[in-house]
């Protein structure tokens, strides 16, 4: 744990501003030289509902939300109130406060608004106060804000009273609240923070000791979330073409996507279902652009079709898939890592893909690069699979990750010169799957329709070198063989620079226990195993990221240097501890499984708790929330 | 240099240039309908000035999806009633080529019923030719989409219960902006159709009767056939939605008595294509998307510009 940070919580309602506000005070941590980290929970309806941001803010390394939280600002939910019967859905006007109280630190401060919340509701809330030396304010913010125009701005007078309360500068603040608020709502805005920030140092002592951190970057960065990384990742490698259907939480990618194509002259279709977008992808790709659409769980599952197409007829795509908790539609605006035994193995006959797993939004920007590129190069579905948790939330990155050059390149295809000297069969069609592998690598160059000399057909079913259906079991083996050979290739082309290898390592180089994650868990196992050693454990950690081809070399050596090592992912049945022994092939009493599928995402704590059961031998479980699946003993 | 020299390349175009130099044998039986829109096909493309390296032909599955193996363009054999969805965006990447889309009356109204309202919608600009045989023929013989009311098969033991689909009206509800019916046992009439559907700037549906000898033997061959635009007992305005729309109710209520009704139902040259209307919102290039991967001077957009707002 961080020793100097603030993990600061806002809850109120859905619909409340609470995304906006948050995120121009995470922007103002940044700036301020914290390094930050934000985490969202809310529920799947549109407005009222119990909802929260949480940022995390610290001098140090934070990827994590961390484990509870030092300072909420509880808004109420001014629209789950119902007026004519001067009633409320429940006791939900409380919500915000008695919701939140559970995680919230010894020593932590709470604004509530007192003008939408009435604390005594709470039968213990004065004990409970008492008992953790919670230094509480209650401001009438919704009064404040109606004074000033509207009620929706008491979120700004919350800011205001949060930042007097840290004794943290306004300067950012206004900064942010300059670009993004039009003249009209801004004065006002500027005049609540500072009614609010005056009236805390005037009428109130502070006796609390949370302070607002210092901190320093070394240089400029930059605030984005798992679906930025994954958009910008796709923009910068050439995509100009997508095609999707909304479903959270896929739906922020595309939603990127949509509103910087056109700008970057590429295409964006919203279309009638997620079989039709896979299969768009596949059209413009086999036309000669770079094509990317994607989904959630329930929508991938229609693209396992298109998918395995685009394995069959060796045409180039990138799908994302942005889990959420299942089976089913699940829980909507939940993370799990359930769907990727889904991702690795849906669709027909043998899997012929990529799968990549980042685990931060560096990584996502980073990871979605690579897709592409193997995709193109190797002419193979490629797969990026983030989460809701890694989808939604933030963290700042270095302007500088960005900063490498754009890559347009289709992969091998033929110029219409080189299709001349290329093997045709005597009726003059370029044969495009033909038997001869002239890198052999497995990958045939292709042509583009349109191009001379290039006429060829492909087709879902098993073909000959021109394209043609062939069931001729010689040339089934022959192609079948091929294909599969793209995936040793690409492993040899991922294992051949070590410096770009796409696990992540946390921890000692040389420890007794490991602990094994993939995707978006990385953060919460991060910080566990810092806390870990600090707490005198041996435990170093391995994030994974290449799911397939699997990132066998680079497991095998975590697994094989360490006793055991317990494996970290947030789902019910260990599936990618089952990966691990399905490829590895060993392993299998080495590794327990801590898991979790509650719908939230791990934290720090959890992990620390479930390997410290985990060593000192199993003897009860861990938090009612997690789960230890033991080794499968001989 | 263009990467696309074969597009839109002016020269007499043979005939034989879409027929393979060495021909797969055709997998249709003896008599099947889909010999006649090959053959209608081929002879339209070159009158349509449109080279076999210019053309995509976009197929579904079904006996129908094998129309790519005997016709000699690019073609992409896809999957089951996807032949649209990758058809449509292949367009809107390489707006210069002739992309044609085909399959069954399974495939493109059953499976693909979704994508054919869809792109009809938008109106791409594209051929859709769907060869409707009224029965499942690949698959040995089921009840289609199209098979009338009452049609018995191995899987519909007793008899459909459903009223076929009416593929005119499904058409032109969802709008579609050329809309004909053609019969495989009129060659001339269906050259002339599916070559007015390409050069139609819009989504052109093609209902293609064709007779399936093998699996429905009850079915009418579409013989005699009338021509609505030929025949004095048709007069309605091939222009106007509404009597488009009643031409149509009859033809498709008249099929099941016998009386098979061809032609044209439906032209509406003033509705702009999809590519168009996306152009006019500046959500699509005017320039081909495909021909920027081959330009070196060309200047790559970063998200780079884009991280300001997240700083």
């Amino acid at each position: 744990m961080a020793d100097n940070e603030l993990i600061w919580r806002i809850a109120g309602g859905s619909g409340d501003g609470i995304d906006s506000t948050s995120q121009n005070f995470a922007k103002a941590l940044m700036r301020s030289g914290l390094n930050v980290f934000t985490h969202r929970h809310y529920p799947s309806r549109i407005r009222g509902g119990h909802t929260y941001v949480e940022i995390r803010a610290s001098d140090e390394v934070v990827d994590s939300r961390g484990d509870g939280y030092n300072f909420l600002l509880a808004l109420g939910d001014s629209f789950a109130r119902n007026p004519k019967e001067n009633a409320y859905y429940g006791n939900e006007e409380v919500k915000p406060l008695s919701e939140n109280l559970d995680d919230l630190r010894e020593g932590g401060i709470i604004i509530y608004d007192s003008g939408l919340l009435d604390a005594s509701e709470i039968p213990d809330f004065e004990e409970r106060a008492e008992e953790n030396d919670w230094h509480i304010f209650d401001l009438d913010l919704r009064s404040m804000a109606r004074e000033h125009g509207r009620e929706v701005m008491r979120n700004t007078a919350g800011v205001g009273a949060t930042a007097a309360l840290l004794e943290m500068d306004l300067d950012e603040i206004e900064n942010l609240m300059e670009n993004a608020m039009p003249e009209k709502i801004l004065e006002p805005n500027l005049t609540i923070l500072h009614e609010a920030y005056d009236m805390m140092v005037e009428d109130y002592e502070f006796e609390h000791d949370l302070r607002i951190p210092t901190g320093e970057h070394d240089e400029e960065q930059v605030l984005i979330s798992g679906s930025n990384g994954v958009a910008y990742g796709a923009l910068d490698e050439g995509c100009r073409f997508i095609a999707g259907y909304p479903m959270t939480p896929w739906t922020d990618v595309f939603t990127i996507m949509s509103q910087h194509l056109p700008k970057f002259g590429g295409i964006s279709e919203q279309v009638e279902d997620e079989i039709a977008a896979a299969a768009l992808a596949l059209g413009a790709s086999h036309a000669g652009v770079k094509a990317m659409s994607g989904s959630s769980g329930g929508g991938f599952a229609l693209m396992s079709e298109p998918l395995g197409l685009a394995e069959m007829s060796e045409t180039p795509i990138v799908l994302v898939e942005a889990m959420r908790a299942g089976p089913s539609t699940g829980l909507p605006t939940k993370p799990e890592q359930g769907d990727l035994e889904h991702i690795l193995y849906t669709s027909q006959g043998d899997s012929c893909r990529v799968v990549f797993a980042p685990g931060t939004p560096q990584e996502a920007y980073e990871q979605t690069r690579t897709a592409f590129e193997m995709a193109y190069d190797y002419q193979i579905p490629a797969i990026v699979v983030i989460d809701q948790k890694l989808s939604g939330e933030n963290q700042n990155v270095p302007e500088s990750a960005f900063d490498r050059d754009p890559n347009p390149s289709l992969g091998p295809t033929l110029t219409e010169e080189q299709l001349e000297d290329a093997p045709h069969d005597p009726s003059g069609i370029f044969q495009r799957f033909s038997h001869d592998d002239p890198e052999d690598d497995g990958v045939r160059p292709r042509s583009l329709p349109g191009q001379k000399g290039g006429r060829f057909l492909v087709t879902g079913n098993e073909h000959n070198e021109s394209g043609h259906i062939e069931e001729d079991p010689d040339n089934r083996i022959t192609q079948m063989d091929l294909r599969m050979k793209k995936l040793e290739s690409i492993r040899e082309d991922l294992d051949s620079d070590p410096e770009t290898s796409s696990q992540t390592y946390f921890g000692p180089d040389e420890a007794d226990y490991g602990i094994v994650t993939w995707g978006s868990s990385q953060g919460a196992v991060r910080e566990a195993v810092e806390r870990l050693n600090d707490d005198g454990q041996s435990v170093k950690a391995i994030g994974v990221s290449d799911l397939m081809p699997f990132a066998e070399k680079e497991v095998t050596e975590f697994l094989e240097s360490v006793d055991e090592a317990l494996v970290v992912e947030m789902n019910a049945t260990a599936q990618f501890r089952g990966l691990t022994q399905r490829e590895l092939g060993q392993f299998g009493e080495k590794l327990t499984s801590l898991l979790k599928y509650d719908g939230n995402p791990f934290e720090p704590a959890e992990v620390v708790e479930g390997f410290e059961i985990q060593i000192a031998g199993n003897e009860e479980a861990p938090t009612a929330n997690t789960r230890l699946e033991p080794a499968v003993s001989d | 240099m263009s990467a696309f020299n074969a597009i839109g390349e002016e020269r007499e175009i043979d005939r034989e240039e879409f027929t393979p130099g060495i021909e797969p044998q055709p997998t249709w039986c003896p008599g099947c309908g889909d010999f006649g829109v090959l053959k209608s096909l081929k002879q339209a493309l070159p009158e349509v000035g449109r080279t076999p390296e210019e053309t995509l032909l976009v197929t579904g599955i079904g006996c129908s999806g094998k129309l790519n193996s005997y016709l000699d363009a690019y073609g992409f054999h896809t999957i089951h009633g996807r032949s649209l969805p990758v058809a449509r965006a292949a367009k809107l990447a390489n707006p210069g080529l002739e992309v044609i889309a085909a399959g069954g009356d399974g495939d493109g109204y059953g499976i693909g019923g979704n994508h054919f309202m869809h792109t009809a919608r938008e109106n791409h600009d594209m051929t859709y030719i769907v060869f409707n045989n009224e029965i499942f023929g690949l698959t040995k013989g089921q009840t289609s989409p199209t098979s009338p009311k009452g049609h018995k098969s191995k899987t519909q033991p007793s008899g459909s219960a459903k009223d076929p689909i009416r593929p005119l009206s499904l058409s032109l509800t969802s709008g579609a902006s050329y809309i004909a019916r053609t019969a495989a046992v009129n060659p001339n009439q269906a050259k002339e159709i599916l070559k007015e559907a390409m050069e139609h700037d819009g989504f052109a549906h093609v209902d293609f009767l064709t007779q399936c000898p093998t699996w429905n033997k009850d079915a009418k061959q579409y013989v005699p056939y009338v021509d609505v635009q030929e025949s004095d007992d048709y007069d309605f305005d091939i222009n106007d939605r509404g009597e488009a729309q009643d031409m149509m109710y009859e033809a498709e209520n008249v099929l099941k008595d016998g009386t098979v009704l061809t032609g044209r139902f439906y032209v509406d040259e003033d509705r702009p294509s999809y590519q168009e209307e996306k152009q006019s919102l500046g959500e699509m290039p005017e320039e081909p998307l495909a021909e920027r991967y081959f330009d070196d001077d060309y200047e790559w957009e970063r998200s780079y510009d884009l991280l300001d707002r997240h700083k």
